[in-house]
């Protein structure tokens, strides 16, 4: 008995009724541009909105069956798939399960560097005085190990850590033999400067497979003017000790950061050019955080936020050229910002995160024991201002830590779901609350968006980055998707040099 | 190549399912074992005590004392070590497996949820679930040695029930390393506690292969001729990834999927990011197809635009693409490399023209029926 075949009508009618899943919009260059909750988006003519609205949008259409299919809305015809919704934001939540993954070991804060934008070094202080004790390094490594994440980072910071190479030498093995009890699997970064690096430590670090981060400025002139130390020759050194880490650990163990201070803003270029010349295949343009010293210095480093965001757009430009040219380099923020905008994932990057990563994705752990929910926390308290020291090794444990009055204030103001300003932006979904950065420069955690140099910043990039979607220039789209293949198989940046 | 053949049975009435034998072999292992005979043996009498039943072309001058079938139409098709079925009420005589094939089928049910106006394989109303399983259990066990694939297909496997399950589990005893592939609408999937169960049968290497038409329900519904699939199947699709079992994406290309093709690229990489795998299949002439051929029909030629960016636009994202079903003169250069030669040997042929040409060996041809229906752009490479 054969069976019959019906019309089209019958599976799909036209709906009586349909329904707004939740969404924020934004107009765009002539268009509107609406993204919902799992981060996807998709550009509309002008009035499409309002048609969403006031229910004359035509849902015979194209553009209908678009905006169902991406669940910004939903209708009688079928079931609204509200557990894919549901699955959908999770996955973009998922730097929130787990607990938290890096974890920073200030071990010493001497420094022979007296660069105008640190936060934190000490260059006078007597050996031993500014050093991680041993029995602060044995309870910082339990804490770490306290943290629930099955894959952890231990980032050996300063201060210039090689300075305290024993705390290292300490630390190291009994953080690998903790680890390794428990089963998780643990990287270990160090963060220097690379001028007293010798081939010993280098050989500690490769026979303990520790990887290492170092600063980089630009060339030459600039990073020397950046980075003063007795004998001007930070960047000589810098260079020599990454050839040498790099023949001893291999060039994938060996990676470099930049700073943008004022005298940077115009060699973008030629800061990259540096980088593509000592054949590193990502850069990190970075604005200087204004913390620490770096607010006291402001006269001598101090630039407007647009003034970075013309060096940002000028330095993606510049890159995507040297990617065009087959030189693979990869911008690290722009980078983040499209596995968000792009792909199904979340990321794992502290800063651009709500809620916010500070304590959840990362914890600080001072020479001296004490605890805060970041770096930038810690350089705060640098200039005396506690606000974010959820407590010391001495005296807490993990639960204590994350119920601290500190930790339950700064938790209050870390959902950008829930911010004035940030609530009803289009961006939301892509951005994160900062509550450090805001009490730093607004006094207020809260913080207040129209003066907010952090939303400045990322509404401007993340425009950016959707304007050269639109464009859609299939080259510059082939070599974002080539960025995003490479994240998904490596570690994410490291929080700080 | 042929499938069934018919000839005159005698001394049963149920069906047989055994391992074909040209050559006489000891009576220790004729248990399983079914007769070939030539006219010429069939003629002479010969031993059959302890065979399960034989079979001929000729006719047997004195009945066996075993089940057989004689005055076949042919015998040419059947080889040593195949195994068939033998239908005592009809005659009929169907290969199951041969070993020598590279693609393996376990036909399960010829029921189904759906209704695909491009089904090759139309569905019957009537319940042969019991009569099969009987089936497939008896095959399983006389393969050997085993293959590296099988695909369980239908109609829609998971309407067998418990039995599905009772075929697995034999498959994982008696075949442990036999990578599973079942072709399913999904839908079933969509009960989390179905997931979960099949889950616990904990075959070590099994996939779902789950059709999906649009990213917009109603497409999908019109396609398989079934209100609400679309709902199951993604939802079972996210049950199965949920309790670990693997899934494929298949999407058969005609001018109802076309259209909508990389939307619907663009909705399997943000909703079923887990798929491990996505084949896009040309259309196959048989079953409904050519009734529904109006409706359908779109040249292979004229797609190669959206297949193209559907290919590019998964691939960047890290996905995994095959086409199966395409010839490689009707395919874009570029898509050469994601051709899959997919077609069963028993399904597979070329055209006249295909003889001399210089990628004969490199492209997966036609099926059997494309003779009648296929692009207007099939020319031999020279």
């Amino acid at each position: 008995m054969a069976r019959s075949f019906y019309a089209l009508q019958e599976f799909a009618p036209a709906p009586k009724h349909f329904s707004l899943l939740p969404f924020r919009f934004t107009r765009f260059s002539e268009k509107e541009l609406l993204v919902n909750e799992a981060g996807e988006f998709i550009f509309v003519a002008e009035g499409t909105i309002r048609k969403l609205l006031d229910g004359s949008i035509d849902v015979t259409s194209g553009l209908y069956r678009d905006l169902k299919s991406k669940q910004f809305l939903y209708d009688d015809t079928s079931s609204p798939l509200l557990d894919l919704l549901a699955t959908k934001i999770r996955s973009k939540f998922n730097h929130i399960y787990g607990g938290t993954k890096l974890h920073i070991f200030v071990v010493t804060l001497r420094c022979e560097h007296s660069c105008h934008y640190c936060q934190v070094s000490r260059q006078t202080a007597a050996r031993g005085e500014f050093d991680m004790s041993t029995t602060t390094a044995d309870r910082a490594i339990e804490l770490m190990m306290a943290s629930p994440s099955t894959h952890l980072t231990l980032e050996l910071q300063g201060g210039e850590p090689l300075l305290a190479f024993e705390v290292i030498r300490y630390i190291v093995p009994r953080a690998k033999k903790a680890a390794r009890i428990r089963r998780k699997h643990l990287d270990i970064v160090v963060t220097t400067n690379l001028a007293c690096i010798t081939d010993e430590m280098l050989v500690f670090f490769r026979d303990e497979e520790v990887k290492v981060s170092t600063s980089l400025d630009g060339p030459a002139a600039l990073h020397n003017m950046n980075r003063p130390r007795p004998g001007n020759d930070s960047y000589e050194r810098a260079i020599e000790g990454i050839e040498r880490s790099r023949s001893i650990l291999g060039s994938k163990n060996v990676a470099a950061l930049m700073t943008t201070t004022l005298a940077s803003l115009d060699y973008v270029k030629e800061i990259i050019d540096e980088y593509v010349n000592r054949d590193f295949h990502s850069i990190f343009l970075r604005p200087i955080s204004p913390y620490g010293f770096a607010v006291k210095t402001k006269h001598r480093t101090g630039y407007e936020m647009q003034q970075f965001l013309e060096f940002y757009k000028e330095g993606l430009a510049h890159i995507l050229e040297i990617n065009k040219r087959g030189f693979r380099l990869t911008e690290v923020y722009s980078q983040i910002l499209l596995s968000k905008i792009l792909t199904p994932f979340g990321t794992g990057y502290v800063d651009l995160q709500s809620p916010a990563g500070e304590a959840w994705n990362v914890l600080v752990y001072n020479y001296n024991g004490d605890v805060f929910a970041s770096d930038e926390s810690r350089m705060l308290a640098e200039m005396n201002d506690l606000t974010f020291r959820l407590g010391n090794v001495h005296r807490d444990t993990r639960r204590s830590l994350f119920t601290s009055p500190a930790a339950l204030k700064m938790f209050g103001a870390s959902c950008n779901q829930a911010l004035a300003g940030c609530s009803d932006c289009a961006f939301q979904p892509y951005c994160g609350a900062d509550p450090i950065y805001h009490h730093a420069t607004q006094g207020d955690m809260y913080g207040n968006r129209p003066s907010s140099g952090f939303c400045a910043r990322n509404m401007e990039v993340i425009k950016h980055l959707f304007s050269l979607i639109e464009q859609g220039d299939p080259i510059i789209m082939r070599i974002f998707w080539s960025w995003l293949r490479i994240q998904n198989s490596r570690n994410e940046p490291s929080e700080c040099d | 190549m042929r499938l069934t053949t018919s000839g005159v049975s005698s001394n049963f009435s149920g069906e047989i399912v055994g391992i074909v034998t040209t050559d006489q072999v000891d009576a220790e292992f004729r248990g399983q074992r079914i007769r070939l005979l030539s006219t010429d043996e069939s003629s002479r009498e010969p031993d059959l005590t302890g065979y399960r039943a034989a079979i001929s072309v000729g006719e047997f001058l004195q009945h066996p004392n075993v089940p057989f079938i004689q005055r076949l139409r042919e015998t040419e098709h059947l080889r040593d070590g195949d195994i068939i079925a033998i239908n005592g009420k009809t005659g009929f005589v169907r290969s199951l497996y041969r070993p020598y094939e590279h693609h393996h089928h376990m036909f399960v049910t010829e029921r189904c949820s759906s209704n695909c106006l491009m089904c090759s394989q139309p569905p019957k109303d009537k319940d042969d679930t019991e009569a099969l399983t009987k089936r497939n259990l008896e095959l399983i066990d006389m393969i050997a040695p085993h293959p590296r694939y099988m695909t369980i297909t239908g109609g829609e496997p998971t309407l067998l029930g418990d039995n599905l399950f009772a075929l697995i589990l034999q498959l994982k005893e008696a075949l442990p390393d036999t990578e599973l592939h079942i072709l399913t609408n999904g839908r079933t999937f969509a009960w989390g506690e179905y997931a979960r169960q099949f889950s616990t049968l904990h075959h070590p290497n099994i996939s779902l292969g789950i059709p999906l038409y649009s990213d917009f329900a109603g497409d999908h519904d019109f396609v398989v001729q079934a209100r609400g699939a679309f709902d199951q199947t993604v939802a079972g699709m996210h049950q199965a990834a949920r309790n670990d079992i693997r899934v494929e994406v298949r999407v058969v290309l005609h001018k109802l999927t076309v259209p909508r093709l990389t939307k619907l690229a663009e909705y399997i990489y943000r909703n079923l990011t887990f798929v491990e795998h996505i084949a896009l299949m040309g259309l196959e002439y048989v079953g409904y197809t050519p009734r529904n051929i109006e409706m359908l029909w779109i040249d292979p030629f004229e797609y190669q635009d959206q297949l193209e960016t559907t290919v590019e636009y998964l691939t960047e994202r890290g996905m995994t693409v095959s086409l199966y079903n395409h010839q490689l003169c009707v395919l874009r250069p570029s898509l050469w490399k994601y051709s899959k030669k997919s077609i069963s040997d028993w399904k597979n042929l070329y055209l006249p023209e295909c003889a001399n040409c210089r990628e004969f060996e490199n492209c997966g041809g036609l099926f059997q029926w494309a003779v009648r229906k296929h692009s207007d752009h099939i020319r031999p490479f020279s």
